[in-house]
């Protein structure tokens, strides 16, 4: 009896997950969240402080949002000055937890299946396929790109239907940084989630 | 912020060698998110409170099915004859047990729906794309899948060559509005996620429909399998293919296309 628990507290263990392969890490997240979800009545009518603790809790810590800014961000990067790019980081998080989270609490009856994955063992980025799967509608892919860091598998792109999050948003700051520059792309940002905050506080 | 968003919208000139048109492509997409937020969204809205959702779905079910058969033609021409046959059994069973289609029983038997047309077509055998439009109404397109719609897709649209004109009518507007009651819950993330919706629906377009010619598996992805269907799902880790290395780093042109069109199995089942 003992060693039963001393096998569940091992299991139970934080560092766990990251050891996990990223297709079991994703199906894991997934089965989780979407488990709180069908059980969540809240969730289900749109109760934004709920999505948000449902998603820092489960989902935040398996993305890399630097490299994801950074990568969206792509050339300009390198001119940014340390603290633009922590706030530039910081509002776009913000940003997609924000479309994230109203993207969940569409969530109804779907069927969301993780494809095994294809990649060699000593891959360092790899991409996890998952399908979405609702009846009367076609099926919609879902990719996550991700890569190896020592704190575990983490997310740094997602392809929903073959589009890329980083690729739209790359043209959207590069434009925005063409017109007012890297300190009007943060401040079109900050205003965005600054609008949308009545609506969702964290 | 508001001021912030308009003077955003005014500026029409990013230069996106994709979109050469872009101040008129902006000018209707502005009528088109005119005439959407006054018109076709609230009836869409009202739509969706009055009809129930299983009726819904038939009507999905029901035009998704008529579309079925120019997509198993277009399977073939694309050269995927296995892809052709679950299409057009999509057909015959939806038409038969699932009375004219309003049952969608193919997909409960594991033939997914897919989505072709002659516009992916083209694709699949090597014509570019050419310049992003956005057309009155219809909204995001590019000049191959325009003329593919017009000319073609719509030849083969059992709504639109429908002789009675008022029932024709009706079908239409049925679809039209279920389709965009359909699409409530994306547009409604589309306001949520861009900053600048002309943008940012254009790069999503333009990236969904180069997907969908590939089926799933575009070319710039270098990880992306183009072994046989079957092994699609194998849970084993393998070195790439002799046909990725073919297609890693190649351009979306000429040959490398049609020979795309030939040897990338279906994917998205």
């Amino acid at each position: 009896m003992k060693y039963f628990f001393a096998l569940l507290l091992l299991f139970a263990s934080p560092v766990l997950p990251q050891e996990l392969s990223p297709d079991a890490l994703v199906r894991n997240i997934t089965q989780e969240v979407i488990s709180v979800v069908k059980q969540d009545k809240e969730i289900q009518s749109g109760n934004s402080r709920r999505i948000a603790e449902l998603v820092d809790s489960k989902v935040l810590p398996h993305f890399n949002f630097m490299r994801m800014t950074q990568l969206a961000v792509a050339v300009n990067w390198r001119k940014a000055t340390p603290e633009q790019q922590k706030l530039l980081t910081q509002e776009f998080r913000t940003l997609l937890v924000r479309t994230y989270s109203s993207a969940l609490s569409m969530y109804r009856d779907q069927l969301i299946e993780i494809k095994p994955l294809r990649a060699r063992a000593d891959d360092t980025e790899v991409t996890v396929r998952s399908e979405v799967k609702q009846r009367g509608a076609q099926l919609v892919t879902i990719d996550y790109d991700m890569e190896k860091t020592t704190s575990g598998w983490k997310v740094f792109d997602v392809k929903v239907g073959g589009v890329s999050l980083i690729t739209t948003y790359k043209e959207e700051f590069a434009n925005q940084i063409r017109e007012s520059g890297l300190d009007g792309l943060i401040k079109t940002l900050t205003g965005k989630n600054r609008q949308a905050e009545g609506r969702v506080r964290t | 912020m508001v001021v912030a968003m308009l003077a955003l919208a005014g500026c029409a000139t990013s230069g996106n060698p994709r979109d050469p048109l872009e101040p008129i492509n902006r000018a209707v997409f502005s009528f088109n998110d005119g005439f959407d937020n006054i018109i076709a969204k609230p009836l869409a809205e009202g739509y969706r409170n009055v009809v129930p959702s299983f009726a819904r779905t038939g009507a999905t079910n029901f035009f998704a099915n008529l579309e079925d058969l120019w997509i198993a033609i277009n399977d073939l021409i694309q050269g995927k004859p296995r892809a052709a046959l679950d299409d057009w059994t999509r057909f015959f069973l939806n038409t038969t047990l699932g009375v004219f289609g309003l049952f969608d029983i193919a997909s409960d038997l594991g033939l997914e729906k897919r989505n072709e047309d002659f516009g992916q077509t083209l694709g699949r055998w090597g014509v570019g794309s050419g310049p992003y439009l956005v057309l009155p109404f219809l909204g995001s397109s590019t000049l191959r899948d325009a003329l593919s719609r017009g000319f073609v897709d719509s030849k083969a649209d059992f709504v639109i060559q429908h002789r009675d004109v008022p029932e024709r009518n009706s079908l239409f507007v049925l679809r039209t509005i279920n389709l965009r009651a359909n699409l409530l819950e994306a547009s409604r993330i589309v306001e949520e996620a861009a900053l600048d919706k002309y943008t940012f629906t254009r790069d999503a377009y333009l990236q969904h429909r180069q997907n969908l010619v590939y089926d799933g598996n575009p070319p710039k992805d270098d990880r992306a399998s183009s072994d046989a269907p079957e092994d699609r799902d194998a849970p084993v880790a393998e070195a790439p293919s002799a046909v990725d290395s073919v297609f890693s780093g190649i351009p979306e042109t000429g040959l490398p296309a049609a020979l795309a069109g030939m040897t990338i199995p279906p994917q998205q089942r």
